[in-house]
């Protein structure tokens, strides 16, 4: 059980780094953007690449962060921008047209096979309670925190955080205040897409990479962001967290193929028990 | 010649079959505004809930009771709709794109169970042999024909069946939900009853939808309900069409397949013609991600430059 | 008619609406004032059910309503309409209007296949009455035309139009005024009398002075979520605290 723990914290991190650029793109432009997974996806090609290219694993990552960033404003610039004025539900469907995009992008070019990062063999380091991890997981875990450091205080202390917590709580609220709509949009996306690629690399480090492996995050985050209360990111760190260690503790009694199954449980248990999430606010709709 | 109009034929029972699947999110979509992304998971409930009904015992799966094919897709319709009726229930009362999140779970849910639970569907490797309507016939050269015929005739009973009810009382609680649910709440329907209603009956001709393709493939597996690109090429047939608008969804479904299976019969060619292994090889291999490539560029103009569909809604009076 | 006692909403710790009480009597055209963020709007949400408050009652026609769901509420024959006009874009305006009568059999789907006699009957009469409304508020030319088409107050007109179909003992009216031109804010304040006469209560929230002052008795005004006074025109004119209310005192 430690051990599934464990590896429910390094699963929690990678659902963490998704879920937040998600909760927030959510919560300041109200549609659920379905490409999100696949923008993950990206961010991990991309670091294969540069991998290929014998760029230092860490080098590699941030600039696959940065220009999974890129990408993410660049799609909204071609197509979720102009989509502003219709239903959320248009953008929704825009996203999903985005997701197959790019998935199908990354296997045009990269090929629908399996691959890993590195085809060396860790050996796991034994700790106290039977608990094994490698020291990629080890990785895993403290650089998910160093960055959720990092999102908090870029969220606390800085004038473009604090202005994208008041948006995503309260469009019209920020409205009244005189916040730069556009401009937070934009770092919205650079900030969401960046941590998403933080997530796909990770866990194209833990699992492998492959196109579809987007679509296999895409809902455990969406259950993390709805457990959390959309346009929350410390929701969506807390939801991510308990999603990620109730699916690999789940593995104890099912089948693991069912861990998305999991999640989805818990989603609709939430939508059931309490539609606004943990930190969320009570909102009754007609 | 003969083998250009048997290719039709088989494009056309296609297309007829998505043209239903189209017709079932066009009364969700386009007359109530709910947001289906579960088209896959209905359809596979569909295919699988006919199969286990009306094929002949087998230790391969579930079922096989040898029921009649029409009883099949009664039930297939059936199940369909109890399965929305239940996603249904703690979704509609909700934001819309929660009924989204929760249709594009329940069909992964559906795919994984049926992939992984061998006793049930026979896993990964299918369910074969699933009997075909008038099956002495089946060898005949007209088949198809037949085939292809007994759709249209179902394309045509659902479309009277959803025109009539569109264009009645009934219709124009729908269609004002879609616009605004707020206020037909306030001007007293319970909206809630009215989205269930459209939920259900939708999902219960997708349910058919599946059920026909069951018998007329003869084989099933959940690959081929893969949630989002089935669900999506449902969805850009409808859009492409124009959304609230029946005709322009049948067409929608019949252009669009055309191009789907089209792009795959032009690179088979192509991969044919080329004599050098290497290239016929690539050619294969790009085949699947390029035509998907093609069609969500083609539902991305048509959202940005035509949201109305080519055809767009007809004013109804 | 219609009694709130003691009401309470909170929105995330911000008190919208604070032990509000008030009563508005039958047959009067009751006005709703207020400085901005009063709580008018989200009082007239409490009472069509958009919300549902946190404490207090609502009573209308002696029976509590507080809490029901707005369908429920709506066939209470209590009827509202909304601050920016929400009329049904994409559906003509005829479309509009007959989708208000209550108890349609055409509105369930039994009812469109099993009785298509009495539905077409019920449809014709419909329509008839939706003519008459159309006739009556001008709109007439207009009934083929796709909602979202129209100028901004014949969208109001239209708003008036439905409460006109549905026939309600009250109607609560966000701000009928707002964005409408002088000769047409003529026609409304006289059809709103017209409609008043035949007996229909009205409690309208408004910006616009002068229309208040002509066209309501009493005038209610709201500050920080509950009632500060009520009074006639004249009254509330004369009544410092108004003023403080409005200036922010």
């Amino acid at each position: 059980m430690p051990q599934l723990i464990i590896n429910g914290i390094i699963m929690g991190s990678i659902i963490v780094l998704g879920s937040i650029g998600l909760t927030l793109t959510y919560g300041i432009l109200n549609f659920a953007n379905f490409a999100h997974g696949d923008i993950m996806a990206a961010g991990a090609y991309l670091c294969l690449f540069f991998l290929g290219l014998n760029v230092p694993f860490v080098v590699a990552v941030i600039l696959s962060m940065c220009i999974t960033a890129g990408l993410g404003i660049l799609i909204d610039w071609c197509i979720y921008r102009k989509l502003r004025e219709k239903t959320s539900v248009v953008l929704l469907i825009a996203s999903i047209g985005a997701a197959l995009f790019l998935r199908n992008v990354v296997q045009l070019i990269f090929g629908p096979q399996l691959v890993y990062y590195s085809s060396e063999i860790q050996m796991a380091k034994k700790l106290p309670f039977g608990i094994r991890i490698k020291p990629d997981e080890i990785f895993i875990i403290a650089a998910s925190f160093l960055l959720i450091i990092a999102v908090h205080l870029f969220l606390k202390r800085s004038r473009i955080g604090k202005a994208m917590r008041a948006l995503s709580d309260n469009m019209q609220l920020a409205g009244v205040i005189g916040i730069e709509t556009e401009k937070i949009i934009f770092w919205t996306w650079g900030l969401g897409c960046a941590l998403a690629a933080a997530g796909g690399i990770f866990l194209g480090l833990e699992v492998q990479l492959r196109p579809m492996m987007g679509w296999d995050v895409l809902l455990p985050i969406f259950a993390a962001v709805i457990l959390g209360g959309i346009g929350s990111p410390y929701g969506a760190m807390a939801g991510g967290m308990i999603i990620g260690i109730s699916q690999e503790v789940s593995t104890a009694f099912i089948n693991p193929a069912y861990k998305s199954v999991v999640s989805f449980m818990i989603l609709i248990l939430v939508l059931l028990i309490k539609p606004s999430g943990i930190f969320g606010k009570k909102e009754r709709l007609a | 010649m003969s083998g250009i109009l048997s290719y039709l034929i088989t494009l056309g029972i296609m297309a007829g079959i998505f043209a239903i699947l189209t017709l079932g999110l066009n009364l969700q979509w386009g007359f109530t505004g709910l947001f289906n992304v579960g088209i896959a998971g209905f359809f596979a409930i569909g295919a699988y809930a006919t199969a286990f009904l009306t094929k002949g015992p087998s230790p391969e799966h579930l079922g096989g009771l040898g029921m009649p094919i029409f009883f099949g897709l009664l039930i297939s319709a059936v199940v369909s709709g109890l399965i929305a009726f239940l996603i249904g229930l703690p979704t509609l009362k909700l934001k819309e794109d929660y009924l989204a999140i929760a249709t594009l779970g329940i069909a992964e849910s559906i795919r994984l169970i049926f992939t992984n639970e061998a006793w049930l569907g026979n896993g990964n490797r299918g369910i074969k042999d699933i009997p075909k309507p008038w099956a002495e016939l089946s060898a005949a050269p007209y088949y198809n024909l037949l085939f292809l015929l007994i759709i249209f005739i179902i394309i045509v009973f659902i479309y009277f069946f959803i025109e009539k009810s569109i264009h009645s009382p009934w219709g124009r609680v729908l269609k004002a939900i879609r616009e605004d649910e707020l206020v037909t709440a306030s001007v007293g329907k319970n909206v809630f009853r009215y989205k269930l209603e459209s939920l259900v009956i939708g999902s219960m001709f997708m349910g058919l939808a599946g059920g026909l393709y069951s018998h007329y493939i003869s084989f099933i597996s959940p690959d081929v309900f893969h949630p989002m690109q089935f669900t999506f090429l449902v969805w850009v047939m409808l859009i492409l069409g124009g959304s609230g608008n029946n005709l322009g969804a049948i067409a929608g479904a019949f252009l669009v397949w055309a191009i789907w299976s089209g792009s795959e019969f032009l690179t088979d060619l192509l991969a044919r013609i080329s004599t050098d292994p290497k290239v016929s090889g690539m050619i294969t291999n790009i085949q699947s991600p390029l035509r998907i490539i093609l069609i969500s560029v083609i539902l991305e103009l048509v959202l940005l430059y035509r949201p109305d569909g080519i055809f767009g809604e007809k004013k109804i009076l | 008619m219609l009694v709130i006692k003691n009401l309470e909403k909170d929105f995330g710790g911000i008190k919208a609406i604070h032990n509000c009480s008030l009563e508005v009597k039958k047959g009067t055209i009751t006005g709703l004032i207020g400085p901005n963020g009063a709580g008018k709007t989200t009082l007239f949400n409490l009472i069509s059910g958009i919300y549902a408050p946190d404490k207090g009652e609502i009573w209308f026609n002696g029976e509590r309503i507080d809490g029901l769901k707005p369908h429920r509420i709506f066939r209470k024959r209590l009827m509202r309409t909304f601050q920016i006009s929400r009329e049904l874009q994409k559906m003509t305006v005829l479309e509009n209007l007959m989708l208000i009568p209550y108890n349609q059999d055409g509105e369930g789907l039994s009812g469109v296949w099993f009785l298509p006699g009495k539905v077409k009957k019920q449809e014709k009469n419909n329509k008839k009455r939706a003519m008459e409304v159309l006739e009556f508020i001008e709109l007439i030319h207009l009934k083929d035309e796709y909602a979202e088409n129209l100028s901004t107050g014949q969208k109001k007109l239209l708003e008036i139009a439905r409460t006109m179909m549905a026939d309600p003992e009250m109607i609560l009216l966000d701000e009928p005024g707002a964005g409408v031109n002088r000769t047409l804010m003529n026609k409304l304040v006289e059809d709103i009398k017209k409609i008043n006469a035949n007996g229909t209560t009205f409690l309208l929230i408004e910006h616009d002075m002068d229309l208040v002052m002509n066209l309501c008795d009493p005038i209610i005004v709201m500050n920080e979520g509950s009632k500060l006074t009520e009074g006639t025109a004249k009254m509330i004119k004369s009544d410092p605290r108004v003023l403080d209310a409005y200036l922010g005192v």
